[in-house]
């Protein structure tokens, strides 16, 4: 579903955030990928649906390159959903019309077909008396079950989601990890930027540990946490997980 | 002790309403095509494309940099000609009210185009990534997503510069515009009364401009109250 293969990219200030990557992540499968801050995860997964551009190697989803010319990036992303640490929620449209705007103008729905399709998947994250309301009334767990509610309005074949519970209060990291638990579980293809380790634990199929722009572990969850080869996942998962 | 007398004021006030009118259309036009060309110099400034970009900074720093006064006087000294024989007219007065208008939309297309990049600018960044991610092109994710925002925040600013043009208009008069500024100031001086029209002409202004501004203040303080 997804490969990426070699891709390296430089900021034009010369630093290199990304380093000769390769991952891939199979139909169904749910990849987690952490590392230290800098480590250059978000930036590898905000190139699998092209927000980011890279220089060298090639990202291939659902059989379309990613940095190709020819590509018709929009057309590729409104098939591939993201979540954001901030949310990004429009704030200038009700919680309804943030699941609504780009079913109707993107993907040409009907109105009545996408109020529809946006009314189920708010149930679906428990927010369905919310619909009315505007992002800034609700709370942060609260906005980004909205969030990925409006990503999964569009039909994705696969989800990413960039440190979709670092912005969040503590009390509310669980309500948005039970979303995200249910979504792997009905098999949704998941690549998932987290220092959320015990979510990796239940879900996740593959952990990927990336250090200075560098995958240095790509292994199946459990030979990550039982036996992680490298002394820097060794190093990141003793930091936090002595808890 | 200076005498007032007021009574030219009341028999001339049809005839300061025809300037009134003269000054609320030259108001109106040139804020609706300001801020619509103020948008684009914006947008263009906001490019990555290096050429565009300078060439609407410099847009932007050239009307800026002249005087109003100045460039009213090029245009109607200039553009009523070319007009007139354009179109084959007589240089007739509306032609003289004609170039009042495009000199106004483009001087002040400088000033809107500045707020709205404050605007575009006070958007968050990943805001416009969200709506790439949700497959909205590049076009779509300003008119939908940023542009709203922005122009949300910049309402306020973007009415007090309307406000400033609506005293500004009274410039006309090197133009030969008869505005509501330029009536009184006729009658005034037709009947030996400029003290007291000039006086009242900027009640008129004061009145309009401070309820006005009174307005945004209010309607700024309700926006505020929706957005948290």
């Amino acid at each position: 579903m997804i490969d990426i293969q070699n891709v390296s990219k430089v900021y034009p200030n010369g630093f290199q955030a990304l380093k000769s990557c390769s991952t891939h992540v199979e139909k169904g499968e749910v990849i987690v990928v952490c590392g230290p801050s800098g480590s250059g995860k978000s930036t590898l997964i905000k190139c699998v649906n092209g927000l980011e551009d890279f220089q060298e190697g090639e990202i291939v989803v659902n059989g379309i390159s990613v940095g190709s010319r020819k590509t018709n990036l929009p057309k590729l992303r409104s098939h591939v959903g993201m979540v954001f640490q901030h949310f990004e929620l429009f704030p200038h449209m009700t919680v309804l019309e943030n699941l609504t705007v780009a079913q109707t103008k993107v993907l040409g729905r009907k109105k009545e077909e996408a109020v529809e399709r946006g009314h189920k998947l708010l149930d679906r994250v428990g927010l369905s008396d919310h619909a009315p309301k505007y992002p800034g009334q609700l709370s942060g767990g609260q906005q980004q079950r909205v969030a990925i509610a409006r990503a999964l309005a569009m039909d994705p074949i696969c989800m990413l989601f960039d440190e979709p519970t670092s912005a969040l209060d503590p009390e509310m990291i669980n309500e948005v990890l039970d979303v995200m638990v249910e979504l792997a579980r009905e098999g949704m293809t998941m690549m998932v930027v987290t220092h959320e380790m015990g979510f990796a634990r239940k879900v996740a199929h593959r952990v990927v540990f990336m250090d200075r722009g560098e995958i240095v572990e790509d292994a199946q969850k459990d030979e990550f946490f039982e036996r992680a080869r490298s002394d820097r996942a060794r190093q990141f998962l003793s930091k936090i997980l002595h808890h | 002790m200076y005498d007032f007398d007021w009574s030219s004021v009341r028999p001339a006030l049809p005839f300061m309403w025809d300037g009134m009118k003269v000054t609320l259309k030259i108001t109106v036009l040139a804020m609706s095509v300001g801020i619509a060309l103020g948008t684009v110099i914006a947008m263009v400034r906001l490019s990555k494309n290096r050429a565009l970009s300078a060439f609407s900074a410099s847009y932007v720093n050239l009307f800026r940099s002249v005087p109003l006064i100045m460039v009213l006087l090029w245009f109607s000294l200039i553009v009523p000609d070319v007009i007139a024989r354009l179109f084959n007219l007589s240089r007739m007065a509306n032609v003289q009210v004609i170039s009042a208008m495009v000199a106004f939309s483009l001087f002040q297309a400088a000033y809107y185009a500045e707020i709205i990049r404050a605007g575009i600018q006070s958007v968050k960044s990943g805001q416009i990534g969200a709506a790439l991610a949700l497959g909205m092109t590049f076009g779509q994710a300003m008119r939908l997503v940023v542009l709203p925002q922005a122009f949300r925040n910049m309402t306020p600013l973007l009415l007090t510069q309307t406000i400033i043009l609506f005293q500004d208009t009274s410039l006309v008069y090197v133009m030969q515009v008869r505005d509501f500024f330029g009536a009184a100031n006729i009658v005034g001086t037709r009947d030996g009364r400029q003290v007291e029209m000039i006086l009242f002409a900027g009640a008129v202004y004061f009145v309009a401009c401070f309820v006005l501004s009174k307005l945004v203040k209010r309607w700024q303080e309700r926006l505020r109250v929706v957005a948290t």
